[in-house]
């Protein structure tokens, strides 16, 4: 807890050093039948290792289409992102994905299987070190008992917890989830949160987190990058809080965020008329 | 938490009805209510077998064979069930009758395989370019209506009476269905898969052989099985046609033969083969891969 606390003052420090993922005045645009859409528009962020970085803003705001961008599946028209320093060109196995939809998991292999897959692929591994490492990720995320269950037998939440182990297990630069929790009941979300947390105390893995919602922003990120809609610009990049925040800091800095993004609900109405 | 608080703070409750006890209970223990989990009965438990039903269902339908062939009373026309049984067992025993279902299978078998084959290589090109996609689509517009057997003429000039046209036309018919099925399978494989796919930095045929196919394997599989329906018929048609070659002709050639002899049992046990190797596939070898793939991977119920 007391590491978690010193998060911004090892930033400070940090900044000076090269970011592990720098994202530079980076404009996406895609295709729809027929339109030519523009999801972001010049967004710029630094994730430094082992930062829980949020990418918080309403549906719209492109925040989805900027992970897929990181994640490799698609080209800037303008700005760059860099891993490490080096230009991220195609998907790749170090920045691991995990998806909000549950069909992620190949439903040809096991547990055990989906997790050592991508170890055994990248030709990383033996056969039997890719298992060990499964295993033990597995073990990380409690489902040793369904390591030889197929994934249509298990139930959501178990279903991401796998794509979790087996995003983590590849032990990639940075970990991309894009709302993982999003089609989770609410119960079940609560508990994969502080799941992942814990996850992140063990391991202090760089995650770089889609999502809508600002409780699960403030609760999973250690930086919240917040962005406005259509097209997303970068409106704010914040600290969240230390997981021992008291309940009126949380209160005070959610209702700090819903207000930035509420007066752009405000504006809408105002702006629309304008245009007809 | 706050979002809810601003939200009833200005919902009008005052039509809210009047404040209820509070109800707390106990759940009582299972002794008191019967069956929480019980087997189910012997008889449940056989007529869930689907191969029981269907074994029933075959010998319900013999029966009914037996029973019209006997009050026909015609074995020129139509031989009883048992007559066709012991024509069969004779044929296959004592007479060629195994050794023509065996030249068929292994005719069959070469085509079915050069098909799938073919099928293969199609799709692939198709998958990984347009030009291939475009390809694929139009040959199986303008190949999958033309019925194998039109092509038996021009296959019989290119290779003359015997195995090699037999083989021709089964490619023909296995081809474009195998091709078709395994294609939109393809299309069909979630977005998300092949985005995991590519995640792990599979490429090219890796990419088609450890994401594509097992995915589409619902599909792989129906194209399998239309292709082998439309293996054997256009086998059997083809035999019918023409099997004077080498003297060593299949079911089609047997049952023809035996026409001409009006050896009408035996006609009907060259067909009544064609049916059983029929059943075996589809409920031995198909189902046998579908319990093992997708079944197993719960892509089917």
């Amino acid at each position: 807890m007391d590491r978690m606390k010193q998060a911004p003052m090892d930033r400070m420090k940090a900044v000076r050093e090269t970011p592990l993922l720098a994202v530079r005045g980076v404009t996406l645009q895609y295709k729809t039948k027929d339109h030519l859409v523009t999801a972001t528009y010049r967004v710029d962020f630094d994730v430094l290792r082992s930062d829980r970085f949020i990418l918080l803003g309403p549906s719209g705001c492109g925040k989805s289409t900027l992970l897929k961008a990181v994640g490799g599946y698609m080209k800037p028209i303008e700005g760059e992102i860099r891993l490490k320093g080096d230009p991220v060109t195609r998907p790749g196995p170090d920045r691991m994905m995990v998806f909000q939809e549950f069909d992620q998991l190949l439903p040809w292999r096991t547990v055990r299987e989906n997790v050592m897959f991508p170890l055994r692929s990248a030709g990383r591994l033996s056969r039997r070190a890719a298992e060990e490492k499964a295993m033990e990720y597995i073990a990380k995320v409690n489902l040793s008992a369904f390591a030889d269950n197929y994934p249509h037998t298990l139930s959501g939440g178990m279903k991401q917890r796998v794509a979790i182990a087996r995003g983590m297990a590849m032990e990639p630069d940075i970990l991309l989830m894009d709302e993982p929790f999003a089609a989770l009941d609410a119960l079940t979300r609560r508990k994969m949160q502080d799941e992942l947390l814990t996850l992140w105390e063990g391991t202090r893995f760089t995650v770089l987190f889609v999502t809508h919602s600002i409780p699960e922003a403030i609760k999973i990120g250690s930086r919240i990058l917040l962005l406005s809609p259509h097209p997303g610009q970068v409106k704010a990049e914040l600290d969240s809080l230390p997981p021992d925040a008291s309940g009126a800091e949380v209160t005070a800095l959610e209702q700090r965020i819903h207000s930035m993004l509420f007066a752009d609900a405000v504006e809408e109405p105002v702006a629309e008329p304008a245009h007809a | 938490m706050p979002d809810i608080a601003m939200e009833t703070s200005t919902v009008n409750l005052t039509n809210a009805p009047a404040a209820r006890p509070e109800v707390l209970r106990e759940p009582v223990s299972s002794a008191s209510f019967g069956i929480v989990e019980k087997p189910l009965s012997m008889w449940e438990r056989v007529t869930n077998q689907g191969w029981v039903r269907k074994l029933a269902l075959l010998v319900v339908l013999g029966v009914v064979w037996e029973v019209y062939a006997r009050q026909l009373d015609n074995p020129l026309l139509f031989p009883t069930f048992s007559a066709t049984v012991t024509s069969f067992v004779k044929g296959i025993f004592g007479g060629d009758l195994f050794a023509k279902a065996l030249t068929s299978l292994r005719v069959l078998l070469m085509g079915y395989a050069a098909g799938i084959g073919c099928a293969a290589i199609l799709t692939v090109v198709a998958i990984t370019s347009r030009v291939g996609t475009d390809l694929l689509e139009l040959l199986t517009s303008m190949f999958n209506p033309l019925p194998a057997i039109a092509l038996l003429p021009l296959a019989l000039i290119w290779f003359g009476l015997g195995t090699g046209s037999i083989v021709f036309v089964i490619i023909h018919s296995v081809l474009w269905a195998v091709s078709l099925n395994t294609h939109s399978g393809f299309l069909s494989v979630s977005n998300t898969l092949r985005m995991v796919g590519r995640n792990y930095g599979l490429t090219g045929l890796r990419y088609v052989a450890r994401i594509l196919i097992p995915a589409a394997f619902p599909s792989i599989l129906t194209g399998l099985k239309i292709g082998w329906a439309f293996a054997w018929r256009t086998l059997i048609a083809a035999e019918l046609v023409f099997g004077v070659s080498s003297g060593s002709g299949g079911l089609g050639w047997y049952i023809y033969e035996n026409k001409n002899q009006l050896e009408i049992p035996n006609v009907f046990a060259g067909l009544f083969t064609v049916i059983v190797i029929g059943l075996l596939v589809e409920n031995v070898v198909f189902r046998v891969l579908e319990a093992k793939t997708v079944r197993k991977w719960g892509l089917q119920s």
